[in-house]
C-alpha cells in the first residue's frame, strides 16, 4: 500500500494503461505539454510522446467525435474534457454516435472510449463552472458512468474503465484532486466496474452517495456518531452498472437510507436510488427515504450562497435524523 | 472541369481515351453498371416505401449515384468511408451486399445492422463501410478519428467522408476540419452538393462558397462536377494516392442534384423547387445518361449490351427484394441485445424493470416491456 | 362565537366513535355543513359535519384516537378568537357542558372499558412537535405506519391499531412495534409453550356483545324448529331459473325462504311485531333483516317491503347491501327498522341453530342446510330434499302456538311455492 493523491492515482492509472496497450491514448485540451490543467496526466507526454498524448484544440465537439470515430475502428481513445461543463458541447457524440452505435450496428461496432474529466463543484466557480453532470450521462442505455470518490477507487476504476468495451463516462472532481489515500502496490489492480463499497458500517441508517459527496457522508457519520448514531456509508462508486444489490442490502440492514449527491434533486442520481429501493426494500423501510441535493438554483458565487447551496454534513445529519425520528 | 448544368455530351471526333477522359473501357463500363445498379435499387427502395414495406424516414440518392460511384470505386476494401443518412448506395458501393441493404430498410433481421438501424443506419465495418448517421455532420468528426487511428497505426488506409451541402455550416464540421488539417489526417471530405439543405438553397444560408470553408483551415480544395463519374472517378484516384501518401486531409465539392425530394416526405418539385428546374436537369444531367452516351459514342457500349445489363442489376434488386421479403422480423430477444459491449459481472445495466440485463445472445428473463403482447 | 365539534351518535347504537381522517387541518376555514372528518362507528364509516363557520382552530381528537358520543372533540372559531377554555373542556371523562349534550348518555364506564388508549390532553396537542399519540382505527381505516412496522406487526401478530406510533401524524414505527412487542399491555403471538393469544377486540365485536347480552337477557326467547320438505322448491327454483338464463340472473333458495317468510307473516301478523313495555307494535309491512357476516362480525341488512317484492329483486338487494355491509358502506336506515329478521347458515353446513332476537323485534328465523335425508312416507323409506327452520320468539308479545302456526304456514308454503301468490 502506498498512500498518494486521487491525482497521483489517476496518472499511475493512465501510465500503466498506456504501457500496457499501445492502442490507448490521451487527448485534450492541456494534456500534453501543459501536463494536464489538474496536472493529472503530468509527465505522460515526456514518457509516451506525442504520438500518445495529443493536445487539442478547444473543439469538444470534435474530439470527443474523434474519440468515438478511433474507437469504432479499434483503438481505445481516452479523451479527455477539462471540465464536465464543457462536454455539453459534446453530448451530440457521446450520446448520439458513442451510446448508440454498437446498438444501432447490432453489435457490429464496438465503442470502447472513455470520457474523463472533473464533475461538480469547486469553490466560488460559478454557475457555468460548477455542474454536477451525471444525470445527463445516466440517462442514456449504452453509456457507462463511473464516480470513484477515493483515490484507490480512481486507479482501480479508471483501469477498469480503460480496459471495458463500452464508452465510459469517468466522472473525477477537481476538489479530490488533492484527497490522499492508500492505494494498492498492484500494478494490475483493477476494480470492477459495478461494485459498490461500505465506506463505513454503521447499524441505524445508511447514508448513499457517490464521487466526492462520500467524504462529507463521512464527515456527517462522525458528527452523527457523537450523538449516538451508527451510520453505515455505502459509496456507489459506478452508476451504471449499479450495485443493486449493495443498496438493498444496506437498507434491509438500516431500514432507512439518505441519498447525498452534488447534483439538483430533478431527476437527480438520488432519485432512481429511490425509486430501486422503495420498490424492491419496500417492506424493510421504517421510513420515507431522504435525498440531500444541490439547491434547487444555479450555483452562486458569493461564498456565504454558495455554501448555503451545496450539501453539507449538517444537512446530512438533519436528514438522517428525521429518517430515525430523533430529535437532534 | 465541365461545371454541373453543363452537358458534355462527346465532341466529335474526339478520341475515346479523351472521351472516357483516360479512364479504362472497362472500368468505365463497371462504373456505369454500378450507377445502374444503384439507380435501380433506390428506385426499387422508392417503390417499397409507397406499398408500406419500409418505414420511417428513407433518403434517395437518385441523380447522385456519379458521387457514389466514383468516391468509393477507387478505394480499397480496408479503407473506411462514412456517410450522411442518404446511405443506401454508398453503403453498396463499399461492399455490402444489396440484400443485406434492402433486408435493412425493411427492418428485418437478414438487414446489415440486424434491423435495428433502418435506411439511414446501414453498417460493414468488414467491408470499411462505417455508417450511416443520422445527424447531420455528425459523421465528420468520427471521420477524423478513423483519419487518426489509421495514420496513429501508420497505415496507409484513407477515410472517406461523404455529407451534403448543409452539413458545412454546423460545428462539428468546422472542429473536424480544422484538427484533420492541424494533424495531417488522411481524411477526404466529399461534399455532395445538390443545392439544397432539406428545403434551403445553400445560399439563403451561407454568404460563403462550401469550397472556401476548407481553405479557411488549410485544406486543399476542389471543385468536381459529381454528375460526371470519370471526373469523379479520376479526382478521387488522385486524391487518394496524395493521401496515402502522407499527403494530409483532402476537401472536394462534388456539384450534383438529386432527382427526388429529400426523402420519401418531401416532394419532388412545387414548393423549394420548381418542376421544370428538377425535369430539366433530369434530362441533361443524369450521370448515367451522361455516361451511357460516351459509352455508346466511343462504342464500348451498346443498346443491346445496356439492357443487358440493366437486366442483371434489375435481377439483383429483385433478389435483394425477394431476400428482404422472407426475411424475419428481428427477434424479441434482439431488443435488449448489443445494447452492451460488456455485460458485466456485477452491478445492474438495465432499469426498466426486469431484474438482470441477458447476456449478449441470451433470452432475456420475462417481465417489463419487450414481451410479445 | 366558537362552535364545538363534537362526537356525534352517527348510528343509533353509536356509543363512542373513532376519527378515521379528518377532511380539514387547523387553520381551515369551515362553512356550516362542511364535511369535517370520517368517523367510524359501530356500524360504518359516517361524515361528520360542522354546524358552525369560522376556522377549524384546534383539533383535539387526532385520527386514529376514539372519543364518547358527546366528547368535544374540535373547535371552529372566528381566527382571532380565544379559544383556550372551549379547548380546556376537550377530552378526559367529563362530560360535555349542560345544554350542549342532548344525545343519548354515554356510559363513562365505557370509557374505563374500552380499550381505546389514553385520549390526548390538551398540552400534549398544543407542543407543535411532539408526534400525536391514537391508536389507529381498525383495519379497512387508515392506519399509518410504515412498512416495516406494517410487516413486523404482522410477524408478531400484532393489531396496528394496538399500537400508539410514535412518528409523525402518528405513524407506527419500528421502535413502537418493539415496544408493543416489550409491554404486557397487548400479549404478542403465542411463544412456543404458550396456549393462548389475546386478540383485541374491534368496535363492531363489542356492539355486538352488548346488545346481545342485553337482548337475551331481558327478553325471554323459546324456540320453535320446524323440518321442511323442499322437493317444490327445488323444483320451482329450477324452473325460475331456466327463465332467468337469458337475463343471467339467478334465484336463490334463499330469496325464496325470504320471500315465503315475508307472505307468511303477513298473514301471521302477531310475529311481525314489537314490545314497547306497556304496547305491542303489530306491523302491516314485512321489513326483514337478513343476517350477513362481515369481516369482524355480522350485520342485519334490511330488505324492505318484502312482502311486496319478486324474488329476482330481493335477491339482488340482499347482493347488494351485503357487499356494502363487507365494506362498511351501509347506511343506519339500511339496517335498522326490520320488523322480523331471518338468519341462514346452511351454506356454512348448519343443520339447524338457535339464532338470538335483534331487539325490538319479538322473532327470528334462523334457516339451516338444505339436504337430502331419508325420510318415512306412507311407512315407505325415501330421501327427499328436507330443510329446518327454528324460529327463536320473544314470549312476550308470540305464545308457542301463535308461532307454531306461523311455522305451519310457512312450511306449507315452502312445501308448495304456489302459495305464496295466493
Amino acid at each position: 500500500m502506498a498512500e498518494m493523491t486521487y491525482r497521483d492515482a489517476l496518472n499511475a492509472a493512465l501510465r500503466e494503461e498506456l504501457e500496457r496497450d499501445d492502442s490507448v491514448f490521451l487527448m485534450g485540451e492541456e494534456v500534453a505539454e501543459y501536463d494536464g490543467a489538474y496536472k493529472v496526466s503530468k509527465g505522460l507526454l515526456e514518457e509516451f510522446g506525442e504520438r500518445r498524448i495529443v493536445d487539442s484544440p478547444i473543439s469538444e465537439l470534435g474530439f470527443a467525435g474523434l474519440g468515438v470515430g478511433a474507437a469504432m475502428v479499434g483503438l481505445r481513445p481516452i479523451i479527455e474534457f477539462m471540465t464536465f461543463n464543457f462536454a455539453f458541447l459534446a453530448l451530440d457524440q457521446i450520446i448520439n454516435s458513442a451510446a448508440k452505435m454498437l446498438y444501432m450496428s447490432d453489435g457490429l461496432i464496438p465503442v470502447p472510449v472513455v470520457f474523463r474529466g472533473p464533475t461538480g463543484a469547486a469553490l466560488q466557480l460559478s454557475a457555468q463552472h460548477s455542474q454536477s453532470c451525471e444525470t445527463w450521462y445516466a440517462h442514456a442505455p449504452g453509456l457507462k458512468l463511473v464516480t470513484p470518490g477515493t483515490p484507490a477507487d480512481a486507479k482501480g476504476l479508471l483501469k477498469a474503465a480503460i480496459r471495458d468495451n463500452d464508452p465510459v463516462a469517468f466522472m473525477e472532481g477537481e476538489l479530490l484532486y488533492n484527497v490522499r489515500g492508500e492505494v494498492p502496490d498492484d500494478d494490475d489492480f483493477v476494480i470492477p466496474l459495478g461494485k459498490a463499497d461500505v465506506k463505513r458500517e454503521g447499524e441505524d441508517v445508511s447514508i448513499v452517495t457517490h464521487g466526492k459527496m462520500v467524504h462529507t457522508a463521512l464527515a456527517a457519520a462522525k458528527k452523527l456518531e457523537k450523538q449516538g448514531v451508527s451510520v453505515e456509508v455505502l459509496d456507489l462508486r459506478c452508476l451504471r452498472p449499479l450495485d443493486v444489490d449493495a443498496i438493498l442490502s444496506t437498507v434491509k440492514k438500516t431500514n432507512r437510507a439518505v441519498y447525498l449527491e452534488e447534483g439538483w434533486s430533478f431527476v437527480g442520481v438520488g432519485s432512481q436510488i429511490v425509486s430501486i429501493i422503495q420498490e424492491e426494500a419496500f417492506d424493510w423501510l421504517d421510513a420515507p427515504v431522504l435525498r440531500v441535493c444541490q439547491a434547487d438554483v444555479p450555483m452562486p458565487y458569493a461564498k456565504n450562497l454558495e455554501q448555503m447551496a451545496k450539501p453539507s454534513a449538517d444537512r446530512v445529519v438533519e436528514a438522517c435524523n428525521r429518517v430515525l425520528y430523533r430529535r437532534a | 472541369m465541365a461545371k454541373a448544368g453543363t452537358v458534355s455530351r462527346g465532341e466529335e471526333g474526339v478520341a475515346p481515351e479523351k472521351l472516357l477522359r483516360g479512364v479504362p473501357q472497362e472500368t468505365a463500363l463497371e462504373l456505369l453498371e454500378d450507377m445502374l445498379l444503384y439507380r435501380r435499387f433506390e428506385e426499387k427502395t422508392e417503390e417499397a416505401y409507397a406499398i408500406g414495406m419500409i418505414g420511417g424516414f428513407c433518403h434517395l440518392h437518385i441523380g447522385q449515384e456519379g458521387v457514389a460511384a466514383g468516391f468509393v470505386k477507387p478505394l480499397r476494401i480496408d479503407d473506411y468511408i462514412l456517410t450522411s443518412y442518404r446511405d443506401h448506395t454508398q453503403a453498396i458501393a463499399k461492399g455490402v451486399e444489396p440484400r443485406a441493404v434492402m433486408a435493412e430498410l425493411f427492418g428485418k433481421a437478414g438487414g446489415c445492422s440486424g434491423g435495428k438501424g433502418g435506411s439511414m443506419h446501414m453498417f460493414g465495418p468488414d467491408v470499411g463501410f462505417m455508417g450511416g448517421h443520422g445527424i447531420v455532420g455528425g459523421q465528420v468528426p468520427l471521420a477524423i478519428g478513423m483519419g487518426f487511428a489509421a495514420k496513429y497505426r501508420g497505415e496507409d488506409r484513407v477515410t472517406v467522408c461523404f455529407m451534403g451541402d448543409a452539413a458545412v455550416n454546423q460545428g462539428g464540421f468546422h472542429e473536424a476540419l480544422n484538427m484533420a488539417a492541424v494533424w495531417d489526417l488522411p481524411v477526404l471530405f466529399v461534399v455532395e452538393n445538390n443545392e439544397y439543405g432539406m428545403g434551403t438553397a445553400f445560399h439563403r444560408v451561407s454568404d460563403t462558397e462550401i469550397k472556401d470553408r476548407a481553405r479557411a483551415y488549410g485544406i486543399p480544395e476542389s471543385v468536381v462536377n459529381g454528375q460526371d463519374v470519370l471526373e469523379t472517378y479520376n479526382h478521387c484516384s488522385e486524391l487518394v494516392e496524395e493521401m496515402r501518401r502522407g499527403g494530409g486531409p483532402r476537401y472536394v465539392e462534388a456539384r450534383t442534384y438529386r432527382f427526388k425530394g429529400h426523402s420519401m416526405s418531401d416532394p419532388v418539385s412545387g414548393t423549394y423547387r420548381s418542376r421544370e428546374e428538377v425535369e430539366h436537369r433530369r434530362d441533361e444531367d443524369d450521370p448515367i445518361q451522361i455516361l451511357r452516351d460516351r459509352l455508346f459514342q466511343v462504342g464500348a457500349l451498346t443498346q443491346e449490351a445496356l439492357e443487358e445489363m440493366d437486366e442483371r442489376v434489375l435481377a439483383v434488386v429483385e433478389e435483394a427484394y425477394e431476400f428482404a421479403d422472407a426475411s424475419p422480423l428481428p427477434a424479441p430477444e434482439s431488443l435488449y441485445a448489443h445494447v452492451w459491449s460488456d455485460v458485466n459481472e456485477h452491478g445492474r445495466l438495465f432499469f426498466d424493470g426486469r431484474p438482470e440485463a441477458p447476456a449478449p445472445g441470451e433470452t432475456p428473463p420475462s417481465g417489463g416491456p419487450g414481451e410479445e403482447a | 362565537m366558537a362552535t364545538k365539534v363534537h362526537m356525534e351518535a352517527l348510528s343509533p347504537t353509536m356509543e363512542e366513535g373513532q376519527v378515521v381522517k379528518w377532511l380539514k387541518s387547523e387553520g381551515d376555514s369551515v362553512s356550516n355543513g362542511d364535511i369535517l372528518a370520517e368517523i367510524e362507528t359501530d356500524k360504518a364509516t359516517m361524515e361528520l359535519s360542522a354546524r358552525g363557520k369560522g376556522v377549524l382552530r384546534k383539533i383535539l381528537v387526532q385520527e386514529g384516537g376514539t372519543a364518547p358520543v358527546g366528547d368535544v372533540i374540535a373547535v371552529i372559531a372566528a381566527p382571532d378568537e380565544d379559544v383556550s377554555d372551549v379547548v380546556g373542556d376537550a377530552g378526559g371523562v367529563s362530560p360535555p357542558e349542560a345544554g350542549e349534550e342532548d344525545r343519548e348518555a354515554s356510559a363513562p364506564e365505557d370509557q374505563e372499558e374500552s380499550e381505546a388508549p389514553e385520549r390526548p390532553s390538551s398540552e400534549e396537542k398544543a407542543a407543535k412537535e411532539a408526534p400525536s399519540e391514537g391508536a389507529a382505527s381498525p383495519d379497512g381505516g387508515r392506519v399509518r405506519a410504515s412498512p416495516l412496522a406494517r410487516r413486523l406487526a404482522q410477524e408478531a401478530g400484532l393489531e396496528l391499531d394496538e399500537i400508539d406510533g410514535s412518528g409523525p401524524e402518528g405513524r407506527v414505527v419500528k421502535r413502537d412495534v418493539e415496544a408493543a412487542l416489550e409491554r404486557d399491555v397487548r400479549l404478542p403471538a403465542a411463544a412456543p409453550g404458550e396456549e393462548y393469544r389475546d386478540v383485541p377486540v374491534s368496535q363492531m365485536r363489542k356492539t355486538i356483545a352488548r346488545r346481545l347480552t342485553e337482548s337475551l337477557s331481558p327478553v325471554p326467547h323459546f324456540f320453535l324448529t320446524i323440518d321442511v320438505d323442499m322437493t317444490r322448491v327445488v323444483e320451482a327454483r329450477r324452473r325460475m331459473n331456466a327463465l332467468l338464463e337469458d337475463d343471467g340472473v339467478k334465484v336463490s333458495v334463499n330469496d325464496i325462504v325470504l320471500r315465503a317468510t315475508a307472505a307468511a307473516l303477513l298473514r301471521h301478523p302477531a310475529c311481525n311485531a314489537s314490545w314497547q313495555g306497556d304496547t305491542i307494535r303489530v306491523y302491516d309491512v314485512v321489513h326483514l333483516g337478513v343476517a350477513v357476516a362481515v369481516e369482524d362480525g355480522l350485520i342485519t341488512p334490511i330488505v324492505r317491503n318484502a312482502h311486496a317484492k319478486g324474488l329476482v329483486q330481493i335477491g339482488s338487494e340482499v347482493r347488494e347491501m351485503a357487499g356494502r355491509a363487507r365494506e362498511k358502506k351501509l347506511k343506519p336506515d339500511e339496517y335498522t327498522g326490520a320488523t322480523f329478521s331471518v338468519s341462514n347458515l346452511g351454506m356454512l353446513g348448519i343443520q339447524e341453530f338457535t339464532a338470538i332476537i335483534n331487539p325490538p323485534e319479538a322473532g327470528i328465523l334462523a334457516v339451516g342446510r338444505l339436504e337430502d335425508r331419508p325420510v318415512a312416507v306412507d311407512g315407505e323409506l325415501t330421501v327427499m330434499p328436507r330443510m329446518r327452520m327454528t324460529m327463536s320468539c320473544d314470549h312476550r308479545v308470540i305464545d308457542g302456538a301463535t308461532g307454531a302456526r306461523f311455522l305451519q304456514t310457512l312450511q306449507g308454503m315452502l312445501e308448495e311455492p304456489t302459495s305464496i301468490l295466493l
